[in-house]
């Protein structure tokens, strides 16, 4: 059964106010920038934002305001440093107040881990002797019941929905994501429910054909959106690189409130669809980011 | 032969990995530390990166972030962010590198936020992995600049441990970390903009090993925000050979890292 929606329906169907999301979970690639974008113009509220380093994505949905909560390992913008609006959220409550429950790479990994297993927590002896554990309530410090050393057990965390940016897709939401993967098979598998916004739709037969590279089981995915691009200015392995200049130029608007603000009516607000965004970042950005030099994998015989 | 201070901070972390080391790399300096190190004394080093990647060879361009494209062409294994931080808390990667906005004498990091934690006058980006680093690689290399401001008496909350505070249960040091339950690891050494610290394990303080050029021990210690103690053979940092500043150059033409 098709599953394939358009980013605005997507959105509309299965975004809604006051849910978690984990998303931009393969760490710096793969951020499904196009879907944030959507849930800003939609105005999404309260929503609690789950993942490990996030880029700057993060810190758009939160200067939108369509945040109450963080459930992450870092906030900022990577190649840049500090994230101008998670700043202004957290230090003076705008443009609205959030609450942050700090993890570390591993800490929200193990969390989503728990959860993909149905188990109530992972122990780690990570943090331990941190100030982390008294930042984060949902942590709890203990003695193993084996040996008596000192343990942090990291509950299990589930998403209500995980969107995932991914190369190649059919339209049932069989998935081919490759590069590093960062967390995102653990929130794939621990969300209650999955987007997956794809460069491509191919044919279910593309997809069985290399079942290993298979995110996740497709029974999780509620809908799937075909967009290229959809993860400028992140990278996507075989399509685009990451576009640092946006990065920069992200950084350095969006220092004031009202820096921001202009920021966000010209890339989000200002632009009712993707295809909008990519007329306006202009064939030949684009042209300086797509693959140069292409690199295929030797194939695999599945055969018997 | 002129360099930066950057490039010099890259020739002091890249002497850290010694050859056949399984080396967590770090973003920025640790980047350029590993394809350095690569490509002149430990050509044997392996490189893990927490995005869930481990490769013997440098990458062929220069990294803005541990992502990126060309990190992943000719990688060894991709794979998943817990996979690889899975591998350090078993105890098998010998070196992990970070950075912070704050350490203090007994190497203890923050970078989460300045002020009460309760209400952060700053609030910083957070841990990432740096807190997995410090809790779990057997040695830990941290770069960072060398400000007063930064180096501090106590910082205002601990991201990444180090070697913890000495209380009522006994000492800072090694048996700080083995009092919480870290079973390994803890700062090995400390490199800045002006100078490189080792760490005494008994007491968990950082010594200053050696001043950078153009910089001297009274300049260190005006910047920085404790009493220093002096490593018995404290000495000028050894400048980067001609070899080591051609390498650093090749891998960051623009200075993208270390101008």
């Amino acid at each position: 059964m098709s599953k394939l929606l358009s980013m605005t329906e997507a959105i509309r169907r299965y975004v809604h106010d006051g849910a978690s999301i984990a998303l931009g979970l393969a760490l710096e690639p793969c951020i499904p920038f196009a879907a944030g974008h959507e849930i800003i113009r939609q105005g999404r509220r309260n929503l609690t934002l789950i993942g490990p380093i996030s880029d700057i994505l993060f810190d758009q949905l939160i200067g939108a305001g369509c945040v109450a909560k963080i459930q992450a390992a870092w906030v900022g913008n990577v190649s840049e440093g500090l994230g101008h609006c998670y700043r202004r959220a957290t230090e003076q409550a705008q443009p609205r107040p959030i609450v942050t429950e700090d993890h570390s790479n591993f800490s929200i990994g193990l969390a989503l881990r728990a959860a993909s297993l149905g188990a109530p927590f992972i122990p780690t002896r990570s943090l331990l002797g941190s100030d982390l554990p008294r930042k984060n309530p949902t942590f709890l410090q203990t003695t193993s019941p084996f040996d008596g050393s000192p343990l942090l057990l990291v509950p299990a965390l589930q998403p209500d929905l995980t969107i995932l940016h991914v190369q190649r897709s059919d339209e049932d939401g069989n998935a081919h994501l490759w590069g590093s993967l960062g967390i995102c098979q653990e929130a794939m598998l621990a969300a209650r429910q999955v987007i997956i916004v794809a460069e491509e739709i191919v044919a279910r037969e593309v997809i069985i054909s290399d079942p290993n590279r298979v995110i996740g089981p497709s029974y999780k995915v509620c809908a799937v959106v075909h967009e290229p691009w959809g993860a400028h200015p992140s990278a996507v392995q075989g399509y685009y690189d990451r576009d640092h200049q946006f990065y920069h130029e992200y950084h350095t608007r969006t220092r004031t409130p009202e820096g921001f603000q202009q920021w966000l009516e010209e890339w989000v607000l200002g632009l009712s669809t993707r295809q909008e965004y990519l007329a306006k970042l202009g064939e030949a950005r684009r042209g300086t980011l797509t693959v140069k030099e292409h690199r295929y994998a030797a194939p695999v015989d599945y055969g018997y | 032969m002129e360099y930066t201070p950057r490039e010099l901070m890259v020739v002091c972390a890249a002497r850290q990995i010694r050859d056949g080391e399984r080396v967590f790399v770090g973003m920025r300096l640790p980047l350029l530390a590993f394809a350095l190190a690569k490509r002149t004394h430990a050509p044997h080093c392996v490189g893990i990166f927490e995005t869930g990647l481990i490769r013997d060879t440098p990458a062929r361009e220069l990294l803005y972030t541990m992502g990126d494209a060309p990190n992943i062409c000719g990688a060894l294994w991709a794979t998943s962010t817990i996979s690889v931080i899975g591998l350090m808390a078993a105890g098998e990667i010998e070196l992990g590198f970070i950075g912070g906005a704050e350490i203090d004498r007994y190497g203890n990091l923050n970078t989460s936020l300045i002020g009460d934690w309760r209400q952060p006058r700053v609030r910083l980006p957070g841990s990432g992995g740096g807190a997995d680093i410090a809790s779990l690689a057997q040695r830990l290399a941290i770069i960072m600049p060398h400000e007063r401001h930064r180096l501090r008496e106590r910082v205002d909350f601990v991201t990444s441990p180090g070697y913890g505070y000495p209380d009522e249960h006994g000492p800072a040091g090694v048996a700080w970390r083995q009092r919480v339950g870290l079973p390994r690891g803890g700062p090995a050494v400390l490199i800045t903009t002006l100078a490189v610290f080792t760490f005494d394990p008994t007491t968990g303080e950082a010594l200053l090993q050696s001043y950078h050029p153009g910089s001297s021990i009274e300049q260190v210690q005006e910047q920085t925000g404790w009493p220093l103690r002096l490593a018995p053979d404290c000495a000028e940092t050894v400048p980067p050979t001609p070899e080591e500043l051609r390498v650093i150059r090749e891998c960051d033409p623009h200075g993208v890292w270390t101008s």
